[in-house]
């Protein structure tokens, strides 16, 4: 029997040879994606390339606006706000994507074996994962803040459980789907076992539209990091993310808000950037109606 | 037939909100520590201490406590706040108006402009139009509420003032809240909208009303938004809780008085008490959302009514 990352990778690299390809095939592809990848190396190596420590205090320059040599200002500390905004992109990308990653193989675990399997086990799943859908993701952040206290763990629960539904609903919609194909059928009937039939044939086959939606989230992701870090409820000082840094502007709103315009933008910017990617993906792969059936 | 759907959409209410009470319950008993600790004032003695146990019942089992807990709850007692001092029910019963009155028009503007909006775009010939609409989707259904609300408060009401910059005096103080709120569900519905409209134009009854001569308004007024609607008023269903959770994020940058700043405050304060009382309201009024959605959902669609009974 091949594992199931045997499966998975073999799946992720007929997936990535044509589409991704495909996806910056366009112009917006393109810049979105370049993007991406320029936002990904920036947190890589945001040691090297930032211009000042992220953390070190210069109150004699505090709150100055955007110029030489701090391109993007400081804050009310003296804080380089370009250095934190590039160290932020660590803290954002990999807390948003090891969350949705989390979310992702659990979510396609349920939602194969609802669909697979049927019956009282798939009623008790999608009833509780349809609760959660209709609860807005910051309702569920809030309460895993609650249970957790504040931080980037329970950000990451918050995230992984608020997404979960999405994943859930759509590996079983399309499970329940392929099970009516006449290969499956046939697999059925030459004695294959049901481990056999959901790792070889189902899961190969409903993986795409899944990682897609996945890559999708983690701008969602994003965007309750930092809204979480903006309540001060998620990544705690003097770790340096998005939210964290508006939410220390706001006590200089009026007196220097690039110090609140700049991470904002970099949010925004990347989140639109996810997807735009997410919608060009959509297209090479031509899964649309797939994500949406679910 | 409707009215059994009611009736049972709404029987569906109870394991819902036991399970949720359950979760809500729990949050005390998972946090790490002595539930005492986190309820006790620093600097109280060891007989406040066994006090409070035996006042919350601590030394009763688990389900004793629970079922005390919610029961306290329909009497109204939601216990007494930790850092304010006062009954939570009374906190609740201050804040809960302000966020309803927002969250009441932030969903009529999404759904009215979002409706309007989707309806242009589809309907338009002009491609800049649909570039526009296309471009605002995506901006709105991306860019974070709380900083689109920092956003509007620089430019609306610090640059040009024409709005508070906070609080919740007058009705002026509602505008940028619900302009904040509503871009991300101006964005859902158009968007919704705007498929839906797409997908009914193609169906073989409106090739024959415009064979058979009825103008274009007529049909988009009389044939096409009806049937649009179906999907709209799904993932308004679906999404009411969503905009209620916008309202959470937008009233703490407007610092306006309600149940979502109500509970990020005292999230920050580890004021238990408020904590549960203003998360089971705010799911509360969730599920009472999504019970409106559905319903309505119900009226609309005879299949979904004989289905789901």
């Amino acid at each position: 029997m091949t594992s199931t990352t045997g499966v998975a990778s073999r799946a992720m690299a007929g997936f990535g040879k044509s589409a991704l390809g495909r996806a910056f095939g366009s112009w917006l592809g393109k810049i979105a994606g370049g993007f991406l990848i320029l936002l990904l190396l920036m947190a890589i190596f945001a040691p090297w390339i930032t211009p000042f420590d992220y953390a070190a205090q210069d109150l004699m320059n505090g709150n100055t606006p955007p110029a030489w040599p701090h391109l993007l200002g400081t804050d009310r500390f003296g804080r380089d706000v370009l250095s934190r905004v590039i160290y932020g992109a660590r803290t954002s990308l990999s807390v948003s994507a090891t969350a949705i990653a989390i979310s992702v193989s659990v979510g396609m675990t349920l939602g194969a074996a609802a669909g697979y399997f049927g019956g009282l086990f798939e009623r008790v799943v999608m009833t509780v994962v349809d609760l959660t859908w209709s609860f807005p993701d910051i309702l569920i952040a809030l309460i895993f803040v609650a249970i957790i206290g504040p931080g980037l763990t329970s950000t990451m629960f918050a995230i992984a459980i608020a997404y979960l539904a999405q994943f859930t609903r759509l590996t079983r919609a399309q499970i329940v789907q392929l099970k009516r194909e006449t290969f499956i059928e046939a697999t059925i009937n030459l004695g294959a076992r049901p481990s056999h039939i959901l790792l070889r044939h189902l899961l190969p086959n409903a993986i795409a539209p899944v990682i897609v939606v996945g890559m999708l989230a983690i701008g969602d992701g994003i965007v309750l990091e930092a809204t979480l870090g903006f309540f001060g409820l998620g990544a705690q000082p003097p770790t340096p993310s998005w939210g964290a840094m508006m939410s220390s502007g706001t006590a200089q709103l009026f007196l220097s808000p690039w110090v609140i315009i700049f991470p904002g933008v970099v949010v925004a910017v990347t989140v639109v950037a996810v997807n735009l990617f997410g919608d060009e993906l959509i297209r090479a792969l031509d899964i649309r109606d797939r994500i949406r059936g679910a | 037939m409707l009215l059994r759907y009611i009736f049972f959409r709404a029987l569906m209410l109870i394991p819902v909100s036991i399970s949720i009470s359950v979760v809500i319950f729990m949050i005390v008993h998972l946090i790490p520590g002595d539930p005492i600790d986190n309820l006790i004032r620093v600097g109280s003695s060891p007989s406040d201490r066994a006090a409070l146990v035996v006042k919350y019942g601590l030394d009763q089992s688990i389900f004793v406590q629970y079922f005390r807990w919610v029961g306290a709850m329909f009497h109204g007692d939601f216990g007494t706040a930790i850092v304010l001092r006062r009954p939570v029910a009374d906190l609740i019963a201050q804040n809960l108006p302000y966020s309803l009155t927002l969250g009441a028009f932030a969903f009529a503007f999404s759904s009215i402009v979002g409706i309007i909006l989707g309806t242009i775009s589809a309907t338009t010939r002009s491609k800049v139009v649909q570039q526009f609409v296309r471009g605002f989707i995506l901006l709105g259904s991306t860019v974070p509420g709380f900083w689109l609300a920092l956003l509007m408060i620089l430019f609306f009401a610090v640059q040009l003032q024409w709005f508070p910059v906070s609080g919740a005096r007058g009705w002026d103080s509602l505008v940028l809240p619900v302009l904040t709120i509503g871009f991300g569900g101006v964005a859902l519905v158009a968007r919704v909208t705007r498929v839906a409209l797409l997908d009914v134009r193609r169906e073989d009854f409106v090739v024959l009303l415009h064979a058979k001569g009825l103008s274009s308004a007529a049909i988009l007024f009389r044939h096409l938004l009806p049937h649009a609607m179906l999907p709209v008023v799904t993932i308004l269903a679906l999404r009411i809780g969503w905009i209620l959770g916008g309202a959470v994020t937008v009233e703490f940058v407007f610092a306006r008085p309600g149940l979502g700043s109500l509970l990020i405050r005292a999230l920050g304060q580890r004021d238990y008490p408020v904590v549960q009382g203003s998360l089971l309201m705010l799911a509360l009024a969730v599920m009472l959302g999504t019970l409106i959605g559905d319903v309505a959902q119900a009226m609309m669609d005879p299949r979904i009514r004989e289905a789901k009974t």
